[in-house]
């Protein structure tokens, strides 16, 4: 495999990870926009052990998501009091103030980063994102993922039916703070370097456009969200200057055309981003595609049914 | 048979600002029992279903359950001392599917803790997914595997909702306006329905303002007016009663039929 192509499988597999973790949080109807406050917490608990302590991998990535994990339980409590656009500023202000903390701390590297000494490649991400689309398939299928999806839904109702909705909405903002911290460690490991500047505002509104574009309704969602993402713009870097010969073929413009420049990739991505938004507002991947896509036979039977009743 | 009724209403009161929504209501419900809670809208029928399930809380009065006071255990307890409610608007789980949303009645009557990390649809079958399906088939509500709910017609909703407080097994079910929305053939399916649901020894309390449906669901109604008990007693004589043709229709009528009913 060529460089380019590890470099993308990487950050792919960081990505999902990252964005479970957001989904955990967005599944029981939790906006959380401090990803990237979360990810920098585990990518610098595993580079200041990695690279002050001299603790090895096995110790780091588990450290990175205990301390995010533990970090995210304590902060779900008061937090969690929050309620819509509310939740979504305190998120994002617990971002900034993590930023702002790591930034003036000479014990993290303040705003020059950290090396990381230990290097991994890229199975080690790519058998974390398994993990991670493996433990929320499961507990979305439990009982408790049942509870979670009630949560999204209707909280007094939920709370009338006997869920605890607090335990249920700290458990799993926790739980993906974890997961996010787990995407953190992986980061540090994998580019051996960490800088502040990284985990910015921009970062935690991408990972929660995975996360809502993709789809929160299934764990598929966060899943395709991620990999969108990751790899259209990546298309884009190709297939930009053939559509610009296109285009310009039609009028009549044969030959060298100049490449277009790197930012019109992102326009692009804002587009298709609106589109979306407009054609598939509960995300690209939704609970009754699942549905519709693992029991094609019961599907037919039901349309049969339905016709019945109908004549 | 015990002396003590299932539910005491003891002088309930629940003020909202400077208006008292409810006034000093009590009424008992034996169990078994079938009691009706009528009264002209904003009469705070619906409110006192709030206060006995918890979302509110009241300012003075008590609520026993089979003899237990409940009337501090915190809303999301209730249901396990065996009261589970219907809503006046149908609130399912809009993303839930239709034996999710019953498996979620189940939810009180779950192993706890570990219950909640058992699947329920890893392989696609489990207990808690069987026992849903097999409650729904015997309410009569054939579903498809996955459907949703936001699919279904209103009646067939409106029973998913009497199903899915079924699910917790009940000894008291609340029914805030049952057949609101229904036509004439949904109401009779619905009245035989909550009739086996009654024969299986549930207890019902009913808001209703359709009156037919009761006079020949419940043998008892409580009737509210501005949050006062106004009348306790038999359906059958409630219309005739002066205190409620005042509430429903004003003064000037109520002394009239109260002369024709002299006369």
């Amino acid at each position: 495999m060529s460089g380019y192509w590890i470099g993308i499988i990487t950050i792919l597999a960081i990505n999902i990870v990252f964005a479970y973790g957001i989904f955990l949080a967005v599944a029981t109807g939790q906006l959380n926009l401090g990803g990237a406050g979360f990810q920098a917490i585990g990518a610098y608990s595993a580079a200041w052990l990695s690279a002050e302590m001299g603790m090895p991998l096995y110790v780091t990535i588990p450290a990175s998501i205990l301390v995010t994990g533990l970090i995210g339980f304590a902060f779900a409590f008061p937090i969690l009091r929050l309620k819509g656009v509310y939740l979504v500023l305190g998120t994002f202000a617990f971002a900034e103030v993590v930023v702002g903390i790591i930034i003036n701390s000479d014990a993290l590297g303040g705003a020059m980063g950290l090396p990381v000494p230990d290097y991994i490649d890229w199975p080690v991400p790519v058998a974390g994102a398994v993990v991670a689309a493996l433990i929320c398939f499961y507990i979305m299928s439990t009982r408790l993922g049942l509870v979670v999806r009630a949560v999204h839904d209707d909280d007094v109702v939920s709370d009338l039916m006997g869920v605890d909705v607090r335990m249920v909405r700290v458990a799993m903002f926790a739980l993906g703070a974890g997961l996010a911290g787990l995407s953190g460690g992986l980061y540090a490991h994998a580019y051996t370097y960490v800088e502040v500047q990284t985990f910015n505002s921009a970062l935690s509104i991408y990972v929660l456009l995975y996360v809502l574009l993709g789809g929160a309704q299934t764990p598929w969602g966060p899943m395709v969200g991620a990999a969108f993402f990751t790899l259209v713009p990546e298309l884009l870097r190709n297939l930009l200057p053939q559509m610009k010969v296109a285009v310009m073929s039609v009028f009549g413009v044969e030959g060298a055309v100049t490449p277009p420049d790197e930012s019109w990739r992102f326009v692009l991505l804002g587009v298709v981003t609106v589109l979306m938004m407009v054609f598939r507002s509960e995300g690209l991947v939704t609970r009754q595609l699942v549905e519709r896509l693992s029991h094609p036979f019961r599907r037919r039977s039901s349309n049969a049914t339905q016709k019945e009743a109908e004549a | 048979m015990s002396t003590v009724p299932l539910l005491s209403v003891e002088n309930l009161s629940i003020s909202f600002g400077g208006l008292k929504v409810i006034d000093d209501v009590s009424f008992t419900l034996e169990q078994g029992g079938r009691l009706a809670l009528i009264g002209p809208n904003g009469a705070g029928k619906t409110t006192i279903f709030n206060l006995l399930s918890g979302v509110y809380r009241q300012d003075a009065g008590h609520v026993r359950l089979g003899g237990q006071l409940i009337d501090t255990v915190p809303s999301r307890q209730r249901i396990g001392f065996g009261m589970a409610r219907s809503f006046q608007n149908i609130r399912l789980m809009p993303h839930l599917g239709v034996v999710e949303n019953v498996m979620l009645g189940q939810h009180s009557r779950a192993d706890r803790p570990g219950g909640l990390l058992a699947p329920l649809s890893f392989l696609g079958r489990s207990k808690a997914r069987a026992e849903a399906e097999a409650l729904l088939a015997e309410m009569g509500i054939e579903v498809m595997p996955g459907q949703d709910v936001s699919t279904l017609p209103y009646g067939i909703r409106k029973k998913i909702e009497l199903v899915r407080a079924l699910a917790a097994r009940p000894r008291l079910l609340l029914l805030d306006e049952p057949a609101a929305g229904l036509n004439g053939a949904e109401t009779e399916e619905l009245m035989a329905f909550l009739d086996r649901i009654s024969a299986s020894g549930v207890t019902l309390l009913v808001v209703e303002h359709d009156m037919g449906l009761v006079r020949s669901l419940c043998t008892r109604a409580v009737v509210l007016n501005f949050g006062r008990k106004i009348y306790d007693g038999p359906t059958a004589e409630v219309q005739r009663d002066p205190l409620v043709l005042e509430a429903y229709l004003g003064p000037r009528h109520s002394d009239k039929s109260e002369a024709s009913d002299v006369a």
